[in-house]
């Protein structure tokens, strides 16, 4: 009885999942997207550059994390 | 301000009639791998000059990076970093004396795109003559609902080796495992919004800066208090979210928020914000202006003055570990150009960046200054901050 509750729920979900497929339009179409693509909407513009600041406040401050990645080491104290 | 009335109308609206859509796909990640739009980075080589003048410390020297795809297939970069550290902070000038020392940096990634994804491999080693660090980083990410919506998975692992000077006997390893999970989300043709997570576990003999000590009250001496070595905890785990968007403005600029919430088992509790303008002057030319703002609560076991020696297991007086705030004032500019006529390189970036960084704490104070303990003022530094970097694309 189990199995075949599962196997019901597994192909149902499947079916609404790939219905839902085909019902997400992109709002925002290709040609729209040239603002978007414009440099300076990029978040991160320089990645050695930024990486170096997140080192910078990684070493001074106590928050880590969420922010790109940053080498190790301190050369802090 | 009616302009400005129009654009956070426009970015509630979209945010509140899309969230819907977004959340409710969440669960169709995996089924609707309808995109092909992920591309490898662009081939570059950086050299960055990096500066840094603060609290006593100076810290400077190059940044080499290289980056090439082969067949638009796998790209592999090399990253070469070095650290010219002359210190004399005042943790330094009251506790030990002024040093200078080298910390050398090597890196080695790979991005491979396989089908409708990019998968990130990165190795780093760090070297200076009293700590180590070895990091393996992994990150997978993929685009879907027709490049609306990019999710990234991330996993690093390091391993530290934690050493002293002139203490050959002093090796202590600390472990590091982060997890990441990012989500981009196109929100309308002009605004574009950034959720990220990152947990990030410690685990070692020797989590605190082996020079630091705290100090205690000790009416025996001169001074009235003496110094003991610092115990941290062996394990710290911390949680980091950060919301980030982009607005593209009416006129060609645009605007970057950023908010970031910290909380670990330490008991440090911190918030940052951020704003940065965004501006081109004519095709070759972006500048940029950001204020940020962090503040961060003590440790559980941190105090400027312990009462008595021993007074406490777990005990801390590292400045990082206190509570303050920092406020960033950064400027950059960047000049880019094309190079029609040249055989090997399409294009070169000069940028320059300053940011001016003010500290003040609100309960770790300045020793240099002789007082009666626990009446000190309270310590406080600003720091300049220069990078100045070159890039070629080829």
């Amino acid at each position: 009885m189990k199995p075949k509750f599962i196997i019901r729920s597994i192909v149902g979900a499947a079916i609404v999942l790939l219905s839902g497929c085909s019902s997400i339009e992109p709002w925002v179409k290709p040609y729209e997207r040239q603002n978007l693509a414009d440099p300076i909407m990029a978040f991160s513009r320089a990645p050695v550059s930024d990486n170096y600041l997140h080192h910078v406040y990684q070493a001074r401050e106590g928050a880590r994390g969420a922010e790109g990645s940053a080498g190790g080491g301190c050369g802090c104290n | 301000m009616p302009e400005v009335l129009k654009v956070v109308l426009e970015v509630a609206v979209a945010v509140i009639s899309r969230l819907a859509v977004v959340l409710s796909g969440f669960s169709l990640f995996f089924f609707c791998l309808d995109s092909n739009s992920a591309v490898l980075p662009e081939d570059r080589a950086d050299a960055l000059y990096h500066y840094y003048d603060g609290g006593g410390v100076t810290i400077q020297g190059p940044s080499i990076l290289v980056r090439k795809s082969i067949k638009d297939k796998v790209s592999v970069s090399a990253n070469y970093y070095v650290d010219n550290v002359s210190s004399a902070s005042i943790d330094v000038v009251t506790t030990a004396s002024a040093y200078t020392e080298q910390r050398i940096e090597k890196s080695v990634g790979a991005d491979y795109l396989h089908d409708k994804t990019i998968m990130s491999f990165n190795y780093t080693a760090s070297d200076e003559n009293d700590f180590s660090a070895r990091s393996a980083h992994f990150n997978v990410s993929q685009d879907f609902f027709g490049d609306l919506t990019t999710l990234t998975l991330g996993y690093s692992q390091g391993w530290d080796e934690v050493g002293k000077r002139d203490e050959d006997d002093f090796k202590y390893d600390a472990d590091r495992r982060n997890f990441r999970l990012g989500v981009t989300q196109v929100i309308t043709k002009n605004s574009i919004l950034a959720l990220s997570w990152e947990t990030v576990t410690d685990q070692g003999q020797y989590l605190n800066n082996p020079y630091r000590a705290i100090r205690y009250l000790d009416p025996s001496v001169g001074s009235g208090y003496s110094y003991q070595d610092e115990v941290y905890p062996d394990t710290r785990t911390s949680d980091a979210i950060a919301i980030r968007g982009m607005y593209y403005l009416p006129y060609r600029a645009a605007v970057k928020l950023e908010a970031k919430r910290f909380a670990d088992t330490w008991g440090i509790n911190a918030n940052t914000f951020s704003v940065e303008y965004v501006h081109p002057y004519k095709d070759e030319w972006i500048f940029d202006g950001k204020l940020r703002f962090y503040q961060q609560d003590r440790a559980d076991f941190y105090s400027d003055l312990f009462e008595r020696i021993d007074e406490q297991n777990f005990r801390a007086r590292d400045k990082e570990m206190s509570t303050f705030s920092s406020v960033t004032l950064g400027f950059g500019a960047s000049y880019e150009k094309e190079l029609k006529d040249w055989r090997y390189l399409n294009k070169y970036i000069v940028n320059l960046s300053l940011d001016h960084i003010q500290f003040d704490f609100d309960d770790f104070r300045d020793l240099r200054v002789s007082a009666t303990p626990g009446t000190e003022p309270l310590y406080s530094y600003n720091a300049n901050v220069i990078r100045l970097f070159v890039s070629v694309f080829y």
